[in-house]
Parts: structure tokens; C-alpha cells; sequence
């Protein structure tokens, strides 16, 4: 047979252009062949549950952190009797080990999901991963070598080309991506949890891939280019010759790239540009010189849920302590909790929103819960003491709202001086994401702003950051969007104080020199970003436009 | 809702309000049944408003009792080790959950 070039659209998720061998993940069904009488298949369940529960204890020992506080209460429920008897029952009373597990599990799935709760809901996820996971043992007890544990029944090869309908973020720490190349996701958005897993991990991913995984082909030569969002199944040698030059200038730009990623950043013409980093995670910082950059324009505070509750204002002040230590003087940004839209925090957001993204998120719900909202300023308030702490307040969409922050924040100073506690006058900011904000910026009390594109963009085309249909009308080359940055940049300098952008936009070479055009000259970017933005940022000249390339 | 224990047979009982902003989710909900675990004794626990008395060591049943922050969660334990097991329970809930004391 005589194969034919067949390209699948996509949207391109964490970057990178790679040429493997399709490999198809497709979710185990019940349906064994070699059904057993009760003992046996009590056997098998048992069997299955305990290897299961082996494999989730290495993935937690392989990872730690983040992957052990998904995957403990998995392991967990495989040694919960009460959970478990009824499915032992089923299968005593004559059923097959996998349709009674996949029974159990589908009742408990819909338990949590209708229960209208939203924390219950989220864990409904990790039951149907533990569903997944049991399945495919039971399917394969014994895989062989190299086999991942959670990719379903056929043999992962070298070099895979992953397709799937989904990747959980849990699948996804447990496959071997030293062996395999990248993944292409029919679902997911490149703002989805698992995009964030693999950008950091360094795996190609194009999600909302327009392909039934079902219909293709494994071991199918494939080329994913997730540098522009597609799949490309038996590339015809002229694809593979256009590719190749691809790589050798993708492989010359990285290399020139990280050759400046700890110079200065100048333009062509002279014109310094500032480049600070964002942090998600400060235990990211250790691989990190605060050299390479200029301070830290954006953390994200969302990072102080991942253990359970918001930790308490000493636990908060030592991390925020960190962040000025590890910054040796300079500035550091750290934006309120901005929690809502597509980052909602069980107990702490609203659940019964019929459209999180135009809710009670960011300033709004920080406003809403004092209590929470204090317990940050006053921690943010005493490391201001040790460095230049700067504050900046999420989804600010009226003036009123930093008059209100201002006094709030001048309120716990003054408490903080009563009790004789250290503290400092950190810069007030506001983000601006809101086109309402971006609009009027100028009228705004802030010290300083930062344009947080992916939501302004968001708000400006009115689409949703996880619908793949329409998200090509989200482009950040839209006049619209240009026009509120450079308002906002105009905004900025008539009232002498800094505009950064700290969104997707600032780390994204092909757009350096657009914003450069707008007067914008503060970049704050992810670390492993700062080479391929400063590269375009000194390729990039006033008059010319990008020279020198 | 009766529990596992016949009326009258519990040994120890107690109670703490849950201070988690977020109240009872799945991390706490997991140190809460590996603590009860660790003792010989029947454990059971409930959510004060709700009032249904769930075995402690099921990881699936104590999600399930939605407990909210500042809700009082209640613990009682019958067998060998029940006053023990109630007063580790009880201080677990008390420290917000953190790992420590004597857990």
C-alpha cells in the first residue's frame, strides 16, 4: 500500500518540531477474552489492584511534589475496603474482574460529579484515572520492558509520536518521555493543565487535534510540528526536505539564543529593554541566575493552594522572603491570589457561576474574602522590609477598585506599625487584562501596569481560552489587542510610571518586535524564554523592523 | 445512620472545628485516613451538620462527607486503642492537617 501524505490541523501548545513513529493511545474497554470462573477473576482484581497501586507508588517516588498530591488519594482508595467490597461481590456473584471494577467506578465517577460540589467534582477525574489505570492492567497484566504503565495495550515504540483523545496530567507524568517524542491531544487547550506539564517538561504537544485517534494508523511515520499545531502522518520526502531545513535554523536560533540569554537586552538601535521572569512555582528558581534577567515581573500566587489550604502569614512571608533573597536587589512582582476563571480553588470560588471567567475572580474575589486577602497583604507588607516587593492586583476593571486596594493596603501597614512588625511600602500595580482597564488606563491609581495578555485577549475577542473551534479568532496579531497595549503603553508614559507584559505574547519571538513597535519596553517572560526573546529583541531595530536575521 | 458499632460501644468521643479555609478535600481527607489506620480501633467520623457517622479509615467515605471549614468534625473510636485513636484524630484536624505532633 502506498501511503499518502495526510496533515491534521491543531493548536500548537508547548513548541517543537519532531519526526517519530505514530503511536495511538486508546482507553481500555471491558470486554476481556479470557474470562475466568469467580476465583480466578477475584484473583485477577486482586492482582490488578495491587499492581496498580505499585505503579502509582513509583510514579509518586519518580516525581514527589506536585505528582504525589494527585496521585495519593488514588493509591489510597486501592486500600479502601469499604470502596472495593462491592466490586468483590460482583465478581464472587459470576461478573468479569474489568466489568466489575469499571461498574464500581462509574457509579462512584457520577456519585462525585452530580453531587453539584466542585471539589467533589474534581477528584471525579482522579476516580476515572484510577478506573484507567486498573483497566489497563487487567487488559495486560504483565506489559513488557519499557512499557509505560498507563499507556493501554500495545507496546510504546522508540520515538513515539503519542495521539490520544485526552492525556490526564497524571498519564502524562507517567509516561517515558526520554524514549518518546511528543504528543498530539484531540482535546485540551494550550492553556490546559497538562499543556503547562509539558512545556516544562520540554515535550512537543498540539492539542485540539481534528483527528478520531481510532481511524489512524500506529506505526505510521509521523512528523508534530507543534511550532504551528498540526500532524503530519507519512510526510512525502519534499516535507521532509522543508522540515530538515527547519530544524538546522530552529537548532542555530537555540544555539544564538542561549549565547544571549544572560547579556543585557538592546535593540538594534541601542534602546535597553527590561526582561524579568515569571515564576509559577519558586522551587523553579533553583536552576535560574538572577542575572540573566532583571527581577521577577510576575508570581503567581495560585501556587500557595497546591498543598491544601493558603498557607499562613509567616509560611507566606518565608516564601516571598525567598523570592527577594534569591533576587539580590532586584524588583520583585507578586501578584494577589488570582484565583476564579479557569483556576478555581475549591472552598475559596464560587461554584454556582454560569461563566467563572466573567465572575467573582482576581481583585473581586480578594475583596470577597478579607480574611484570606489580609492574611496575604499583611505577608506582602513585611517583605517589602527586606527588598523592593511590588504588588500587583489581578483583573482590576475600575478605578474605585485600587482606590479601595490603596486604603486597604495603607490599613494594614498601619496595623502592622501598631504591633511594632518590620514592614515596607511596596509599589501598588494593577495587571491590565480587562479592556475596560486598557481603555482608561490613564485614570487609574497604579504605580505600575502590567498587560496580562492571554486574558485581554480573551475578553477583547470574546473567546474562551479552552474552546479549540474558535480559537483561531484569539490572535494576538488582532489590531484590537495592539491597540490596548499601545493605549496602555501611552497610558504608562503619560504618567511616568512602568508597562510591562507579562502574558504568553512578551515569550513569543515571532511577536517581539510588534510590541517593541508600540513603545512597550518591559518584557516579563518564562526563564527557559529569556535567550529566544532577547535574540529578538537585539535583531529588532526601530527603523527596520527585525535586521540581521 | 447507624455506623459499624452497635449503640453505646463507643469508647471515646471527641471534636475540633476544621480550620482549612477550604474545608475537608482529598489531601486532608487522605492524612485523616492513613492517621486512623495506624490504630486497632474502630474510627469513625462526622461532619456536624450533616450527622452521618462514616468509617475514618475510607478514604472514599470521608471525601464524600463534604465537611466545610469551620465545621465541627466529630470522632468517636471503640476497641483497644480508642482513646488514642480519637485524640490524634482530633489534634490532626486541629493542626489544619499538617503532618506533625505525634503523627
Amino acid at each position: 500500500m502506498v501511503e499518502t501524505e495526510t496533515v491534521f490541523a491543531g493548536l500548537p501548545a508547548a513548541d517543537g518540531l519532531v519526526l517519530g513513529v505514530l503511536h495511538v493511545r486508546r482507553e481500555t474497554g471491558i470486554g476481556r477474552h479470557d474470562v475466568g470462573d469467580p476465583a480466578a477473576e477475584t484473583a485477577a482484581l486482586k492482582r490488578a489492584l495491587s499492581q496498580a497501586q505499585a505503579e502509582l507508588a513509583a510514579l509518586m517516588a519518580a516525581h514527589g511534589g506536585l505528582a504525589q498530591d494527585i496521585l495519593e488519594f488514588q493509591y489510597e482508595l486501592l486500600e479502601d475496603d469499604a470502596l472495593l467490597r462491592p466490586a468483590f461481590a460482583t465478581v464472587a456473584a459470576g461478573e468479569a474482574a474489568d466489568a466489575a471494577w469499571a461498574g464500581l467506578m462509574d457509579r462512584e465517577i457520577a456519585e462525585y460529579r452530580d453531587g453539584g460540589d466542585e471539589t467533589m467534582a474534581a477528584r471525579a477525574d482522579d476516580l476515572l484515572d484510577l478506573k484507567r489505570r486498573v483497566l489497563a492492567v487487567l487488559a495486560d497484566p504483565d506489559p513488557g520492558p519499557g512499557e509505560g504503565p498507563d499507556t493501554g495495550a500495545s507496546p510504546v515504540p522508540d520515538g513515539a509520536v503519542l495521539v490520544a483523545d485526552d492525556l490526564t496530567p497524571s498519564a502524562f507524568l507517567g509516561l517515558d518521555w526520554a524514549r518518546m517524542r511528543g504528543a498530539a491531544i484531540r482535546g485540551g487547550s494550550p492553556t490546559s493543565h497538562v499543556a503547562i506539564l509539558a512545556r516544562a517538561h520540554n515535550v512537543p504537544l498540539v492539542v485540539g487535534l481534528q483527528a478520531d485517534p481510532a481511524t489512524l494508523v500506529p506505526g505510521t511515520r509521523a512528523l508534530l510540528d507543534a511550532e504551528f499545531g498540526r500532524l503530519v502522518l507519512a510526510p512525502t520526502p519534499e516535507t521532509l526536505d522543508a522540515v530538515a531545513h527547519r530544524l538546522s535554523a530552529r537548532g542555530r536560533t537555540a544555539r544564538a539564543a542561549a549565547a544571549v540569554a544572560d547579556e543585557p537586552a538592546v535593540t538594534a538601535d541601542g534602546d535597553v529593554v527590561t526582561v524579568l521572569i515569571n515564576v509559577d512555582d519558586p522551587a523553579g528558581l533553583a536552576d535560574v541566575a538572577a542575572t540573566s534577567c532583571d527581577g521577577i515581573g510576575l508570581t503567581r500566587t495560585e501556587f500557595l493552594f497546591d498543598a491544601g489550604p493558603l498557607p499562613d502569614e509567616a509560611a507566606q512571608y518565608a516564601v516571598y522572603a525567598r523570592l527577594v533573597a534569591w533576587a539580590e536587589g532586584r524588583p520583585v512582582t507578586i501578584r494577589t491570589l488570582d484565583a476564579g476563571g479557569d483556576k478555581p480553588i475549591p472552598g475559596v470560588t464560587p461554584t454556582d457561576e454560569s461563566n467563572p471567567f466573567l465572575g467573582l475572580r482576581g481583585l473581586r474575589l480578594s475583596f470577597a474574602r478579607p480574611a484570606l486577602f489580609t492574611v496575604q497583604l499583611r505577608a506582602l507588607l513585611r517583605a517589602a522590609a527586606l527588598g523592593p516587593v511590588k504588588i500587583m492586583a489581578p483583573m482590576v476593571t475600575v478605578p474605585a477598585e485600587m482606590v479601595r486596594l490603596r486604603s486597604l493596603v495603607v490599613q494594614v501597614g498601619a496595623d502592622l506599625a501598631a504591633a511594632g512588625i518590620a514592614h515596607g511600602r511596596p509599589a501598588l500595580g494593577m495587571m491590565v487584562e480587562v479592556p475596560a482597564a486598557a481603555l482608561m488606563a490613564e485614570a487609574f491609581d497604579a504605580d505600575f501596569y502590567s498587560i496580562g495578555s492571554n486574558d485581554l485577549i480573551q475578553y477583547t475577542t470574546a473567546v474562551a481560552r479552552d474552546t479549540p473551534s474558535v480559537a483561531a479568532l484569539a490572535d494576538p496579531h488582532s489590531p484590537a489587542v495592539r491597540e490596548l497595549i499601545a493605549r496602555t503603553v501611552t497610558a504608562g508614559a503619560r504618567r511616568g510610571v512602568e508597562v510591562s507584559l507579562c502574558g504568553d505574547m512578551a515569550a513569543d519571538p515571532a511577536l517581539t518586535g510588534a510590541l517593541l513597535s508600540t513603545g512597550l519596553r518591559t518584557f516579563s517572560v518564562a526563564p527557559s524564554r529569556l535567550g529566544p526573546v532577547k535574540l529578538a529583541i537585539r535583531h529588532w531595530s526601530k527603523h527596520h523592523g527585525a535586521v540581521g536575521r | 445512620m447507624s455506623g459499624i458499632m452497635p449503640p453505646g460501644a463507643w469508647a471515646a468521643t471527641g471534636a475540633a472545628a476544621i480550620p482549612d479555609p477550604t474545608g475537608l478535600h482529598a489531601r486532608p481527607a487522605v492524612r485523616v485516613t492513613k492517621l486512623a489506620k495506624r490504630f486497632d480501633a474502630a474510627v469513625e467520623i462526622a461532619a456536624e451538620r450533616a450527622g452521618k457517622w462514616v468509617n475514618a479509615k475510607s478514604p472514599n467515605a470521608v471525601m464524600k462527607l463534604k465537611a466545610a471549614c469551620g465545621e465541627r468534625l466529630l470522632v468517636r473510636a471503640a476497641g483497644p486503642d480508642a482513646e488514642a485513636a480519637v485524640a490524634a484524630v482530633v489534634a490532626l484536624v486541629a493542626r489544619n492537617f499538617e503532618a506533625g505532633g505525634d503523627g
